[in-house]
């Protein structure tokens, strides 16, 4: 997309004489401004704005919280509570950066379930979903260490419970787990490396993410469709069309991020974090944040040996594997269309695997007990079918729909269909 | 547009799954669900309230517990003037120095000080409270929740339901009761059905009727002492709650005005293109 001619023609003497030295201004306005969007983007595809929005948010707020927090077992908690009662706006400040990470988290789900809907992993496009999933993988990582800074009771077993996961290695496994720690076990030296990787990947989050966008428009959006652009008419230019747009998007946003911040700003974290960290007293239920809970249920599904690996092991690799076999999507699907549209059943397996990974969400939250544990495995076992069974064959099996000659010719036809009744329709106006 | 709505669905339920995050074991009785005057969009603490229940712990639990992330110059906030907040510091004493010839020394308090704590360490406290450390108040009211449950907690985005700590501490200081007939109580322990952790916990009931006197005509009842000190452990554990429901409406009102405005623009740019 971004490999045709230029539209950039400097105007004033300044633009002229930086075009000709450093072209940043042609690098933005090819990017942002002349960048052709296909015409039929819905407000799914905003998510990637909203997204760049929120990585802002968290390096802001979190640039001013660590002016004021102390890496330190003895001060951690303390500077915290510092920030919350006597920093001018501290509480304003902390409470968006810790909502900011949930609200983060809600929206790459959207971003990467839309992806998975309008099949937008799939040639030319998989170093461009694999580019993504390295930037979740990141985010993980930093929401992780950045829920253990405050050096609450959650903090401090959860950081015991994940960097216990990786004693399950064989060889190799305690060496790490100590490197992580820095030690032994969590204490003031897992703290100091926290911090200083929780402010660290983050500006390597905006790395990959410069990647990410760069992959994006060498090839070009994917849209609700599937199908490539062909002319003219199938694209709109970024600017106005796909900026308003993304702004709307993200002011819509920014509503229930203010609604979480300003009216129940707790409500995503858990009672127990406002509990000093105590090496010699246990939660009851240590659980991670939401955003991992459907990850914490796979792990402890696996509660069984399977020939040399043993249950601890197995739940590990579960765990990643749940992750790291999204590297392999593109190549899993085999269908030859793009679109759940056009895909009626690759559109209700699609549905009952989104059903399925909020419920494991729920069952990472209940104790590994009981009838919990059969749901777990179950749940597990249809998340990994869904991959690597589902995707492959339904790929093969599926008759899909017919699909549009172009973009402008889908645009058309929805539109003419809707045409008799043109107030009733939300979806011509989104 | 039904797509995205579908995954915002998603993902709303998901988030709500934090809300269920602790086994349901306990406690056996869930907390009694009180009108406070700090819930909602609009809610402000109860000045009136708030003096009481400072009453209520400096009479009923300051002799166990400390509150020593709450600064003297704090009660301003609970309408106090400066003068009378000097006055009420001053009938502390805390440790200060060293001076100059290295002794450390006792003053009386001033505003800029925290409550001192009633006991040197925690292991002084758990060993005058038979091993058990009684916690400090600080935070108490955001420390303690009670598990919501499917699908209450999902409703409580929609009803702004923040109150579980106030709830919890009022429930358990109403709940102490005779233990049912066959329930065996630890020796040093008190029955209790509302105890977020056990059936019985370390710390006697700490009120009874009568027990504070109040001078501005509020019953003098174990519901109200227990009330009030629920409220006044809220606002010591989040003092800024007024300010942030405050500015809240502010931000709230801006970005939906400034969401309806780039709604009307993104219509005109898109008039002209059928997409």
């Amino acid at each position: 997309m971004s490999g045709g001619h230029s539209t950039y023609s400097p105007q004033t003497g300044i633009e002229r004489w930086f075009d000709a030295r450093m072209p940043l201004p042609r690098l933005i306005h090819d990017s942002f401004v002349s960048y052709p969007v296909p015409r039929n983007l819905n407000y799914a595809y905003t998510f990637g704005g909203i997204l760049s929005l929120m990585l802002v948010v968290q390096i802001v707020t979190g640039i001013v919280l660590a002016m004021h927090y102390a890496a330190h077992t003895g001060a951690a908690f303390d500077s915290v509570e510092k920030i919350m009662r006597d920093v001018n706006s501290g509480w304003l400040i902390r409470y968006l950066h810790a909502n900011g990470a949930s609200m983060f988290f809600i929206a790459v789900y959207i971003h990467i379930f839309r992806g998975l809907y309008y099949g937008s992993y799939k040639a030319p496009r998989e170093l461009l979903w694999i580019l993504g999933v390295i930037i979740y993988l990141l985010m993980m990582a930093t929401a992780f260490m950045g829920y253990v800074l405050p050096w609450g009771q959650m903090s401090f077993w959860g950081a015991t419970v994940i960097t216990g996961f990786f004693t399950a290695i064989p060889l190799v496994g305690e060496w790490v787990q100590q490197l992580l720690l820095g030690g032994f076990a969590v204490d003031n030296p897992t703290l100091n490396r926290f911090f200083s990787l929780h402010y660290l990947l983050p500006f390597m989050i905006a790395g990959v993410v410069v990647l990410h966008v760069w992959a994006l428009h060498v090839t070009g959006q994917t849209n609700p469709t599937g199908i490539e652009v062909k002319s003219k008419t199938d694209t709109l230019p970024f600017t106005p069309y796909a900026t308003i747009k993304d702004a709307f998007g993200m002011v819509l946003f920014l509503v229930m991020f203010a609604y979480f911040v300003f009216y129940i700003p707790n409500y995503l974290g858990h009672a127990d974090n406002y509990i000093p960290a105590d090496p010699l007293k246990t939660p009851a239920h240590i659980v991670p944040e939401w955003y991992f809970l459907p990850f914490y249920a796979i792990l402890r599904a696996i509660t069984f040996n399977i020939g040399p690996i043993d249950s601890k092991l197995g739940g590990v690799l579960a765990m990643f594997g749940a992750i790291a076999v999204l590297f392999f999507v593109p190549w899993l699907d085999t269908s030859k269309v793009r679109s759940a549209v056009y895909r009626p059943w690759y559109k209700l397996f699609f549905w009952l695997f989104a059903i399925n990974a909020v419920f494991l969400g729920w069952l990472g939250a209940m104790p590994a007990e009981g009838i919990y544990i059969p749901l777990m495995q179950a749940s597990t076992l249809f998340y990994f079918a869904f991959f690597l069974i589902i995707m492959p064959v339904l790929g093969l099996l599926e008759k899909p729909r017919r699909l549009p000659n172009s973009i402008t010719e889908a645009v058309l036809e929805k539109n003419k269909a809707s045409a008799p009744l043109p107030a009733a329709s939300t979806e011509t106006t989104s | 547009m039904k797509t995205f709505l579908k995954a915002l669905t998603v993902a709303g339920i998901a988030v709500g799954t934090a809300g269920a995050a602790q086994a349901a074991e306990y406690p056996l009785v869930k907390p009694v669900e009180l009108d406070w005057s700090f819930a909602g969009p609009f809610g402000t603490y109860d000045k009136g309230q708030l003096q009481r229940g400072l009453k209520v712990y400096r009479e009923a639990c300051a002799a166990c517990h400390g509150l020593e992330r709450v600064a003297f110059r704090n009660l301003q906030d609970l309408g106090y003037t400066d003068a009378q907040v000097r006055a009420l510091a001053a009938e502390y004493e805390v440790e200060d120095g060293p001076d100059a010839s290295g002794d450390m020394f006792t003053r009386p308090a001033i505003p800029s000080d925290t409550f001192p704590s009633p006991f040197a360490n925690p292991e002084a406290a758990a060993a005058a409270n038979n091993g058990a450390a009684p916690p400090d108040l600080s935070l108490i009211a955001k420390a303690r929740a009670v598990t919501r449950g499917f699908p209450t907690f999902v409703f409580d985005i929609f009803t702004q339901y923040a109150e579980s700590g106030p709830d919890y501490i009022h429930s358990l200081l109403v709940g102490y009761q005779d233990a049912p007939e066959g329930e065996e109580v630890q020796p040093g322990t008190y029955y209790n059905p509302h105890f977020i952790a056990g059936t019985a916990l370390s710390m006697p009931p700490p009120l009874s009727e009568g027990q504070v006197t109040y001078d501005d005509g509020a019953p003098e009842t174990l519901d109200q002492y227990a009330r009030d000190i629920s409220a006044f452990l809220m606002w010591a554990a989040e003092p800024k709650l007024e300010a942030r429901k405050q500015m809240g409406f502010n931000v709230m009102v801006f970005l939906l005005l400034f969401a309806g405005l780039i709604y009307l623009t993104k219509r005109k740019v898109w008039s002209t293109v059928e997409h």
